[in-house]
């Protein structure tokens, strides 16, 4: 069957009982994935498989389709044509599935405390109805304090840096119990202390898998287990060494990354001012 | 005269008993829906909204004949509602830009219930009710009309408050916490059409605008929590219901228009306290 995604929508059909996952099945599961806004489209046959535990590491230049597949793979997008299952089952049966948004695209004048927007992971489990309980409360607790925001569960969220409310949005992931975690470009705009504070968190999410659309080519290389390059159609997909590749890369960024071997390996060289060209 | 003959004096009438009554509820209840208003910057909606109710009205004083209230409050409610649904429906089509969509709804409907007014007899005054409220001429049976559906309009905004938190501040995340998402939208936005209708005599359709966004913003200004603004504002909008009442009786001026500008001067009032207070904590 297939179906169309209008531009803005976001679709969401309330699951009665969560599927239960199959053991069999990946984690997450993507054959020749293809999703179209209307007539244009944003990914073109995509075909990978993750197990549980595994970091995948989403590339490519703006407007590649990076959004599009972390919101397939949420359930807020349907595929065009193709399927994405999650461990077995399509995502929107999940509640296991949190989102993590780019920060650019929320609004942080929202009178919430840290306390409150982590508390909003467990809404799903709750169902209508119902307030948060004290075991709601605890896992919300532990969260914060497991992101190192324990001390700042009552600031007002627009009062954290960059990194704090990074952080504090892995903890809405954890208090959802999430198994499988799609975070949006979490590192743009952070600086560098803050960026490592994140990345190690995200290595201190062991049980989760990860999808992670990230910018930064070197971080992507050097933290996850799998890498996914994609500019609307897949161009690879395997390890980090198997995806940085000349013959990879280039055709992904047309001009903007070069490949240069050096003394110490090789080196990744991504030319900024040539990406902003890109729609 | 002293103050307690000043206080008193007005509550003489009976008509304007009601009338504070009546203020105090409208005020209160346009302020805790208002919260939800300025957080999802959706002012303009919510007066296209207020002035779609305009062709519903119209139409119940062509059907029912101008002196059925009874029967104007459903037409207006059912037209209200309706065109909170459309436009929700419209702008999730995301073919339109959802301010143009408003926009068009805005002007559409409007230019159509002063078409279908203009074959009432006597249609000015009807309008002038219509568009700045008639608080004065509240009777009872407007006063339980007006506290049913408050009442009603505050249980949903409890019964559902995590919900409608949730899809206003991050719909995405709703979304994958597999809340309905569009549902709650509507539901927002029905809750805001209903608002309207029961504010309708007291401040009329052109300013319950203000009385949505005024006091509740007003509360944002002093307060960290969303519960805490829903309070604050809503003494913020009694008062104000209170107060304008109070200036019109004494400067004879309209009173709908006395109480939003009470509003209105809280907010700014409020606005050059922080401000300062601003300032302060800088220097």
């Amino acid at each position: 069957m297939i179906m169309r995604n209008r531009p803005v929508q976001l679709r969401s059909v309330r699951a009665q009982q969560p599927a239960p996952h199959d053991p069999t099945a990946p984690a997450i599961d993507a054959r020749e994935l293809s999703v179209a806004y209307g007539e244009r489209f944003a990914l073109r046959d995509v075909t990978f498989s993750l197990r549980a535990g595994q970091r995948l590491a989403v590339i490519g230049p703006n407007g590649a389709g990076k959004s599009t597949l972390l919101k397939v793979a949420g359930g807020l997008l349907f595929a065009t044509s193709g399927t994405l299952l999650v461990h077995g089952h399509a995502p929107r049966d999940h509640l296991c599935v949190a989102y993590v948004p780019q920060r650019s695209n929320v609004d942080w004048r929202f009178p919430l405390r840290v306390a409150d927007v982590v508390l909003t992971g467990r809404t799903g489990r709750l169902g209508a109805l119902r307030w948060p309980g004290r075991r709601d409360r605890e896992l919300s607790r532990d969260a914060m304090e497991r992101v190192g925001l324990g001390q700042l569960a009552d600031r007002l969220i627009g009062e954290l840096s960059g990194g704090e409310q990074q952080r504090m949005f892995i903890a809405r992931a954890m208090a959802q119990e999430a198994e499988i975690v799609l975070l949006d470009e979490p590192l743009a705009g952070l600086d560098v202390p803050a960026t490592s504070e994140v990345i190690a968190l995200l290595r201190e999410l062991r049980q989760a898998t990860l999808v992670v659309a990230l910018h930064d080519l070197a971080i992507a290389a050097a933290n996850f287990d799998r890498v996914l390059l994609l500019r609307e159609r897949m161009i690879q997909f395997g390890t980090p060494s198997d995806v940085f590749r000349p013959e990879f890369l280039e055709p992904a960024y047309g001009g903007c990354v070069r490949l240069v071997e050096t003394e110490r390996g090789r080196l990744v060289v991504h030319d900024d001012a040539c990406a902003k060209g890109e729609s | 005269m002293s103050a307690i003959e000043w206080l008193a004096a007005p509550l003489r009438h009976a008509f304007m008993v009601r009338a504070l009554i009546a203020s105090v509820l409208v005020g209160g209840l346009c302020s805790v829906v208002g919260a939800f208003v300025v957080l999802r910057s959706m002012a303009f909606l919510g007066d296209a909204i207020a002035h779609s109710v305009l062709p519903g009205i119209a139409t119940g004083m062509l059907v029912a004949g101008r002196g059925d209230r009874r029967s104007l409050f459903w037409w207006a409610l059912a037209t209200s509602v309706l065109v909170a649904l459309g436009i929700g429906w419209v702008s999730r089509r995301g073919r339109l830009r959802e301010e143009t969509a408003i926009g068009i709804v805005f002007a559409g409907t409007f230019a159509l219930g002063i078409a279908l007014l203009s074959r009432v007899r006597g249609f000015a005054l009807d309008l002038v009710h219509v568009l700045f409220g008639d608080v004065l001429g509240v009777s009872t049976a407007d006063l339980v009309l007006i506290a049913a559906f408050g009442a009603g309009v505050l249980l949903v905004i409890f019964l559902f408050y995590k919900e409608l938190l949730l899809v206003s501040f991050d719909a995405t995340h709703a979304a994958t916490l597999r809340l309905p998402v569009a549902a709650y939208q509507s539901l927002t936005l029905v809750l805001v059409a209903v608002t309207v209708v029961v504010s309708l005599q007291v401040v009329g359709l052109a300013l319950t605008l203000a009385l949505l966004v005024a006091p509740a913003s007003t509360a944002l200004l002093f307060v960290r929590r969303v519960p805490h603004a829903m309070a604050v504002g809503a003494a913020v909008g009694a008062a104000s219901g209170i107060l304008g009442l109070y200036v019109s009786y004494y400067l004879s001026v309209a009173s709908g228009a006395a109480i939003v500008l009470v509003a209105i001067a809280a907010f700014l009032f409020s606005l050059a306290i922080d401000g300062l207070r601003r300032r302060v904590r800088r220097a």
